[in-house]
């Protein structure tokens, strides 16, 4: 046989598959047999291009063009117009938005251009559910070579010497995990994999796990070599099913191929991968939580020391890394320590995937080399604040981060001066903020969800973050006062100094870092009774401009709770009491004549 | 599939597959390769383009030259067709006319692999808005 001539790549991750992305390959198929093209074009289905704002994705090589949101009925043309008979299908062209050409070779396209990518090297490019592709791509080759040219104590030294720090927030140097790992004596201990992935906003795991499955589980067989363990666990959520089925998938493979099971490439190194389900509660990203929850009890964290290291899943000593940090684990096998430490800053070596959400043009998945500034990451590779409005913020490390202001926008990302500007990595969530958002709403938004995933164990986090809560309330209702400011800075500090585990001690951070770098909005909020932003609603006032009012009765006959009084042909007039603030009397004015303060 | 058992395994089951995406790597990086573009308009195709592609796929693929064969529209030869347009690594584009198979495996033994010119050539009577 020989080999495709073409092959289509079509994005295959949960935010394409929720856009049918099996639909346009099941019409680009049917169109390729049409034409009796299935021994030339090869159509496959891979993880996340990164480029979820234009998805679905479909990429056609080798002339790289790449189309976007494809739908199922353009794949007559793709195939009739495009592969057929050379010419891309222009409608479906990625258009450079500062002058509306399309762009040809996706080489040229502004949201790759500054990407460097090493955990993501295989997503959008492999199909994830065919081992042979990832071996293609150096797949097994680093286990390998650590499994018969390395002793276990050569390899932990080339991870400790390549810099690699933790990719789940905290940022510890792996290296140095693995070596604690394996010096404590035992006769059984664990690797874990921490997919249990629960910023807002972050998919950087998922998009891993669905794309690339395979790197996770050959890191994950390393890392069980160096420290001594033959049983890996994949401490996944529940609903992440597509990942939950890619990993399933590969891992059978990986048992089937023999690179999974006793006796690994002949060596006598034996590991086997199991699954365990989470549901999904924030607090179990912590480990000694997480590894609690997948004993089969709460999943309720415990004071460390004993770090997991020590004494962790059954008691045993374990090794708990996130899915990022094992996607890199490869890589710095294959490529060496001196290539990977060249990568990034001083103190963070190599690249980090960061989730771009929130008010900005390209929402997406990317991955950058640890150094690149905010603006670099927010207006080269995000394309800028949608609709051409005025940044304001953005929030780094979810829950527990906090919010990073237009002064740091020259500021290199890395873990240190993340912490120095009063946020941190965490999983690499960033969510952009424009001039619309109000910055006490969004403390508020994180309090809510800290009170949600708070597991009550201990009384800080539990009763301290209600209380915080419940200020944060107040103020965006206007009933603040000046106290109450006060009031959240030092209950922020004894919540952060006495909680038991990572989210309470950092569950204060949104609160704190808004404070500091925007206290003018929450002055405003509780001395003059206004919001900035105009969305606190309970600060907003609608009134009725008598002289621009004719009286038409409109707005009275539409208000849903008869909050507007006045006759016919007589000025209206709304009742602050029983106003809502729903908007309808504004929506059906035609004179303009109700404004909002 | 029989198992990996050993590393050799693994290193020969690694050459086996990778040809089998070898095409989506070197589409990252198409100036470093041989480039050889088919026209592909209704003209080329009713010349007998599609069998001369799939020749060229072939072939190279036989004789293990690494290119990258794509297809383009119509190159405005159409007296010509089938036309073919060959890059190579650092030099100007050429495009033979008349395209049938003999004349493609010229082009790739001696064009191609030792880079000598070789006759059909359409000379460049035109500029391109680049230039």
């Amino acid at each position: 046989m020989t080999d495709y001539r073409m092959h289509i790549l079509i994005c295959g991750g949960t935010g394409c598959k929720a856009s049918d992305s099996n639909g346009i390959k099941e019409k680009l198929n049917y169109f390729i047999n049409e034409f009796n093209l299935e021994d030339e074009v090869q159509v496959v289905l891979t993880g996340c291009f990164g480029f979820c704002e234009k998805g679905p994705i479909v990429k056609v090589l080798p002339d790289n063009t790449f189309y976007t949101e494809v739908k199922p009925s353009d794949a007559e043309d793709i195939v009739k117009e495009h592969i057929l008979k050379g010419r891309p299908v222009k409608r479906l062209l990625y258009k450079n938005p500062k002058n509306d050409y399309a762009v040809t070779s996706a080489n040229n396209i502004d949201f790759y251009k500054k990407q460097i990518r090493i955990a993501l090297r295989n997503c959008g490019f492999i199909n994830p559910e065919n081992i042979e592709e990832y071996i293609g791509r150096d797949g097994y080759a680093a286990l390998g070579k650590c499994l018969t040219e390395n002793t276990p104590e050569e390899v932990i030294k080339e991870i400790k010497d390549s810099g690699l720090r933790g990719r789940g927030g905290g940022g510890f140097p792996t290296g140095l995990k693995w070596e604690i790992t394996r010096n404590v004596v035992n006769d059984q201990k664990y690797v874990v994999c921490n997919a249990d992935e629960g910023d807002p906003g972050a998919f950087m795991d998922r998009s891993i796990l669905e794309g690339d499955p395979h790197s996770v589980i050959e890191a994950m067989a390393i890392c069980g070599y160096c420290i001594g363990a033959d049983t890996g666990l994949v401490y996944i959520r529940a609903e992440y099913p597509l990942a939950i089925e890619r990993l399933k998938i590969a891992i059978g493979q990986a048992e089937e191929f023999g690179l999974l099971g006793n006796d690994i490439l002949g060596t006598g190194f034996n590991f086997k991968i199991e699954l365990r389900y989470g549901a999904g509660a924030f607090v179990c990203g912590e480990e000694t939580a997480l590894i609690h929850s997948m004993e089969g009890l709460r999943g309720e964290p415990t004071v460390k020391p004993p770090f997991p290291s020590v004494s962790g899943y059954m008691g045993k000593p374990t090794n708990v890394n996130n899915v990022e940090t094992f996607a890199n684990i490869p890589v710095i096998i294959n490529k060496g320590a001196n290539w990977f430490n060249k990568i990034g800053t001083e103190k963070s070596k190599g690249t980090k995937v960061f989730a771009l959400a929130g008010k900005i043009n390209n929402v997406g998945l990317i991955e950058v080399p640890m150094g690149t500034t905010l603006r670099e990451v927010i207006y080269d590779i995000g394309g800028g604040i949608k609709d051409g409005k005025e940044f304001k913020s953005v929030q780094t490390g979810g829950p527990s981060g906090g919010c990073l202001t237009k002064k740091f926008l020259d500021t290199p990302i890395d873990y240190d001066n993340l912490i120095a500007a009063g946020s941190m990595m965490g999983s690499g969530g960033m969510i952009v903020m424009d001039e619309d958002d109000c910055m006490v709403s969004i403390a508020r938004f994180y309090l809510e969800f800290t009170l949600e995933e708070s597991c009550g164990k201990c009384n800080p986090c539990r009763i301290g973050n209600k209380r915080l809560h419940e200020i944060l309330c107040r103020i965006t209702e206007g009933k603040g006062t000046i106290e109450d400011i006060d009031r959240l800075k030092v209950l922020s500090e004894v919540i952060k100094d006495t909680s038991l585990c990572g989210l309470g001690q950092s569950s204060p951070n949104p609160v704190l870092s808004t404070i500091a770098n925007f206290e003018h909005e929450y002055l405003a909020h509780v001395n003059e009774g206004k919001c900035p932003a105009g969305q606190c609603k309970s600060l907003m006032k609608y009134e009725i401009i008598e002289d621009l009012c004719t009286g038409c009765t409109l707005c009275f006959r539409n208000c849903p709770v008869g909050a507007i009084t006045g006759e016919r042909r007589v000025a209206h007039f709304i009742d602050q009491s029983l106003c809502i603030k729903c908007g309808v009397c504004m929506d059906k004015c035609k004179f303009n004549a109700i404004k909002l303060n | 599939m029989s198992k990996i058992t050993s590393l050799a395994d693994l290193k020969r089951l690694k050459d086996e597959v990778q040809s089998k995406i070898k095409l989506r790597e070197n589409s990252d990086n198409p100036e470093q390769m041989v480039q050889v573009k088919v026209g592909m308009a209704t003209c080329g195709i009713a010349s007998g383009a599609r069998e001369i592609m799939k020749y060229f796929v072939e072939e190279l693929e036989q004789q293990a030259v690494d290119a990258l064969v794509t297809q383009t529209g119509c190159m405005g030869y159409c007296y010509a067709e089938p036309t073919v347009e060959v890059i190579l690594p650092r030099r100007e584009p050429v495009v033979f006319g008349f395209v049938n198979k003999t004349k493609a495996q010229e082009i790739i033994d001696l064009y191609i692999k030792k880079g000598e010119m070789i006759d059909g050539i359409i000379p460049i009577t035109f500029r391109t808005i680049d230039e």
